[in-house]
């Protein structure tokens, strides 16, 4: 069943048990008091009344108790409205009676016991739901046994309610014993009063009103009750009697206990509220300062949270925030001062030679209730300043002024100087999330300069029937600075090219780009190696920066007369295996690295070389990165074992040179990480 | 890491390369001869006998002094290079460029 329709039928059940009570305990009376033959067993009102409370009971459970706020003033203001209404609704029953006056009407004691258990109804009403309330108020905070000794208490006044159903006295005076037993535990469960804590003054003065209300209702209720059923026990015993009734009896007590209970606890809480609102000021300024780190906000956003923070939660009637700042000067945040104001305070300070406040650098920031008494003109006369520091280095200090002396207690330099330490920690937070977005954005930049550059190296190597050719590069930076690559001029010329950047990193791949591109302007013209290299060195004498360099082998493959002419640009000697001779060689041959010389004499530092090859020779181009690569022991892989790994090798297909020479250049070194860029370009004649 | 000293002897300054000179350090070297150059000096010798390993960036460096040497009418001889060492200045071509000589001895009598 949903809540809705459990306040719904319970509040149907409510109003029929008790227009049941109503019919059954006046019949009953009826027939007593004018001898007639009873109609319904004398068992009826009563279990029909305990059934109407009960009732009552679930309706203001579900009402009350399932309702989402947990504002304390609106649950108070809900006992008092149930109460205004019980009582406007009773008073007029009063009226009625007065009017009637000493008619006889007025001393039927059928029409009094009506006009009673329609009060009745009314109290229960206002009981039930305050004690709803007050089990709210109870349970504010809760705990495993509180819980549990609220669950016993219901019970017992459950069991209470069945008690007073049953027709006979189980045993004789149990009933005042079970009273008393559930008037202690009730005054037990008053102590609970923690949601006063939690009230500021103004609220705390309204639930002192209202309980006192709700209190005045309580006697005025109890008050009419009594008296109403004392004189109906004047005339008949046969009637409901409240004052025997132990549920309502137990109610009423533990309603007027708490809410005296409130009442005192409230009004002693009075004058120290104020102390629990700064306390709650404290706790949500230091949030807000915690918080402040997010993207959007900045360093001079935590600077006024800070000042603001500082001001409300000490009360301070001036403040100012001083960031220094070399370039520029210092940087003001004031409240209720101007800059004026703080100059003058800072001579001040400055010609009583009071030091080590707002001195920069000084840490010893100190309370100067008595400085400031000697400043004429400035309503202040206490300050406190504290340094803000980010990464231990003092970036602003804090100054907070009151027009009282010794307007500061520890408690407030306390507070302050948490503030200003968590500043200075939201600022250092901030610089690093900002340097931190700084360096993923160059991250980016790399993957594309990186992406860029090896979309310079060639895909595919330019292929012939007469050879066939296999290339490894790997840079050892993001971006590196190797390069190689094939052109065709005819179809029995092809041109190959193998480049080495001086320095590495962003700067080498840049000047590597410039390399591929004198390469393609220079290689279609069909020019002698010296000529091409010659050319090359006036082009890049023009754009490489002073002290680089690029060293540079260029080959022309001729495959009519089977041979290759190549000169040599200061780059590592070419590797040459002949399978005649079934060995490897070094050719040596002069040569001058591209930018070195950037003058006319360049040419003569160059010299063309010539060799013809056969099927199954090999030609190795590679960088230095491979000759020069280091093992743990700092050995370099040197020219031998290059040599050596290829004559091993020189039956393998050339895809398969290439990877058996990586492998063991890999497993020399022992990491994958490398020091320089790794290059290597295998040719096999066919 | 490089570590780089100047003396004057006799009528020339002598630099004492001492260590690596790679990417990072090739700066270190840069100032010291330009400190050198600025002093007014016209002879230098360069002594690389601890010299352990020069890179790109490094050679690079004797690389851009040799227009300059040339037109303020410098002399610069270096020595005592380590076999490796040497075989790099050679592979560039450097060697044709810079006097490079065996020992001390050798570089003072070239400087006449």
């Amino acid at each position: 069943m949903s809540s809705k329709a459990i306040i719904r039928f319970s509040a149907l059940l409510a109003a029929g048990s008790w227009i049941g009570m109503l019919l059954t305990a006046l019949s009953i009376l009826f027939s007593k008091t004018s001898g007639l033959e009873q109609s319904v067993g004398d068992e009826a009102p009563p279990i029909l009344m305990s059934l109407f409370i009960f009732a009552l009971f679930t309706f203001y459970k579900y009402r009350i108790e399932r309702a989402e706020s947990i504002n304390f003033v609106d649950l108070l203001w809900k006992v008092f409205v149930t109460g205004l209404i019980a009582t406007i609704v009773s008073l007029f029953f009063q009226l009625v009676m007065n009017m009637l006056g000493n008619t006889k009407l007025a001393e039927n004691v059928v029409f009094l016991d009506f006009i009673y258990l329609s009060n009745f109804g009314l109290v229960a009403a206002f009981l039930i739901s305050t004690f709803i309330v007050w089990k709210r108020l109870i349970l504010y905070q809760k705990s495993r046994f509180l819980l549990t000794a609220w669950k016993i208490f219901e019970y017992a006044l459950l069991v209470g309610l069945v008690m007073n159903a049953l027709p006979v006295t189980i045993v004789e005076n149990f009933e005042d014993v079970y009273l008393i037993i559930l008037i202690l535990v009730g005054l037990v469960l008053s102590v609970n009063m923690k949601w006063v804590a939690y009230l500021n003054f103004k609220q705390k003065w309204k639930s002192i009103l209202l309980i006192a209300l709700a209190m005045f209702y309580l006697g005025y209720f109890s008050f009419t009750l009594v008296s109403a059923s004392s004189e109906i026990a004047d005339k008949t015993d046969a009637f409901l009697d409240i004052r025997e009734n132990i549920f309502i009896i137990a109610l009423v007590s533990f309603i007027f206990i708490y809410a005296l209970f409130s009442l005192l606890v409230l009004l002693f809480n009075l004058p120290t509220s104020s102390v629990f609102e700064q306390k709650l000021e404290e706790v949500v300024s230091f949030q807000k300062l915690s918080q402040s780190i997010q993207t959007e906000q900045n360093e001079e956003r935590v600077y006024e949270i800070l000042i603001e923070s500082s001001v409300n939660t000490v009360f301070a009637d001036a403040a100012w925030i001083e960031v220094d700042n070399e370039k520029d000067g210092p940087k003001y945040y004031t409240h209720k001062i101007d800059v004026e104001g703080i100059i003058k305070i800072k001579n001040h300070l400055k010609a009583n030679k009071i030091k080590g406040i707002l001195d920069q650098g000084s840490d010893k920031t100190k309370n100067l209730n008595k400085y400031l008494a000697t400043l004429r003109g400035s309503p202040y006369r206490s300050m406190m300043a504290f340094p803000i520091k980010v990464k231990g280095k003092q970036e602003a200090t804090i100054a907070l002024l009151k027009d009282v002396s010794e307007g500061f207690n520890k408690e407030n330099s306390k507070i302050i100087s948490t503030f200003s330490n968590q500043a200075g920690i939201s600022i250092e937070n901030f610089r690093l999330l900002t340097e931190a977005l700084q360096n993923e954005r160059y991250k980016e930049e790399l993957k594309i300069a990186k992406n860029v550059q090896s979309s310079l190296l060639p895909d595919e190597i330019v292929q012939d029937d007469d050879y066939s050719a296999a290339a490894f590069s790997e840079a050892a930076d993001e971006v590196g600075g190797d390069y190689y690559d094939t052109f065709r001029i005819n179809d029995h010329k092809v041109a190959m090219i193998i480049s080495d950047v001086s320095g590495k990193g962003t700067s080498a791949a840049f000047h590597m780009s410039q390399m591929k591109g004198v390469f393609y302007s220079l290689t279609q013209h069909d020019m002698s190696p010296k000529d091409f290299l010659d050319s090359a060195n006036n082009a890049l004498s023009r754009c490489l920066d002073k002290a680089s360099f690029i060293t540079t082998s260029y080959y022309v493959f001729d495959t009519k007369k089977k041979q290759v002419e190549f000169s040599r640009a200061g780059h590592c000697p070419t590797l040459y295996y002949s399978k005649a001779e079934g060995k490897a060689t070094y050719f040596q041959n002069k040569g001058l690295g591209l930018g070195i010389l950037r003058n006319e004499g360049f040419k003569n530092y160059i010299q063309i070389d010539t060799f013809m090859y056969s099927p199954g020779d090999i030609l190795v181009l590679y960088t230095d990165g491979i000759t020069e690569a280091k093992n743990v022991k700092g050995e370099e892989y040197g020219y031998d074992l290059l040599r050596e790994a290829i004559q091993k090798h020189s039956d393998a297909p050339v895809e398969e040179i290439k990877k058996e020479i990586i492998s063991e250049l890999y497993a020399f070194t022992g990491t994958e990480a490398i020091d320089d860029d790794y290059t290597v370009l295998i040719v096999k004649f066919n | 890491m490089v570590d780089v000293k100047r003396i004057q002897e006799g009528n020339y300054d002598l630099l004492t390369v001492v260590g690596d000179v790679d990417a990072s350090s090739s700066i270190e070297l840069d100032n010291a001869i330009e400190e050198a150059i600025e002093s007014g000096g016209k002879k230098f010798l360069i002594d690389c006998s601890n010299l352990d390993y020069i890179s790109s960036a490094g050679l690079g460096v004797f690389m851009s002094y040799i227009e300059e040497f040339r037109k303020r009418d410098i002399t610069m001889i270096i020595y005592g290079l380590n076999e490796k060492v040497a075989n790099v200045f050679e592979i560039l071509g450097l060697d044709q460029l810079l006097v490079i000589k065996q020992t001390k001895e050798e570089a003072k009598a070239a400087l006449g």
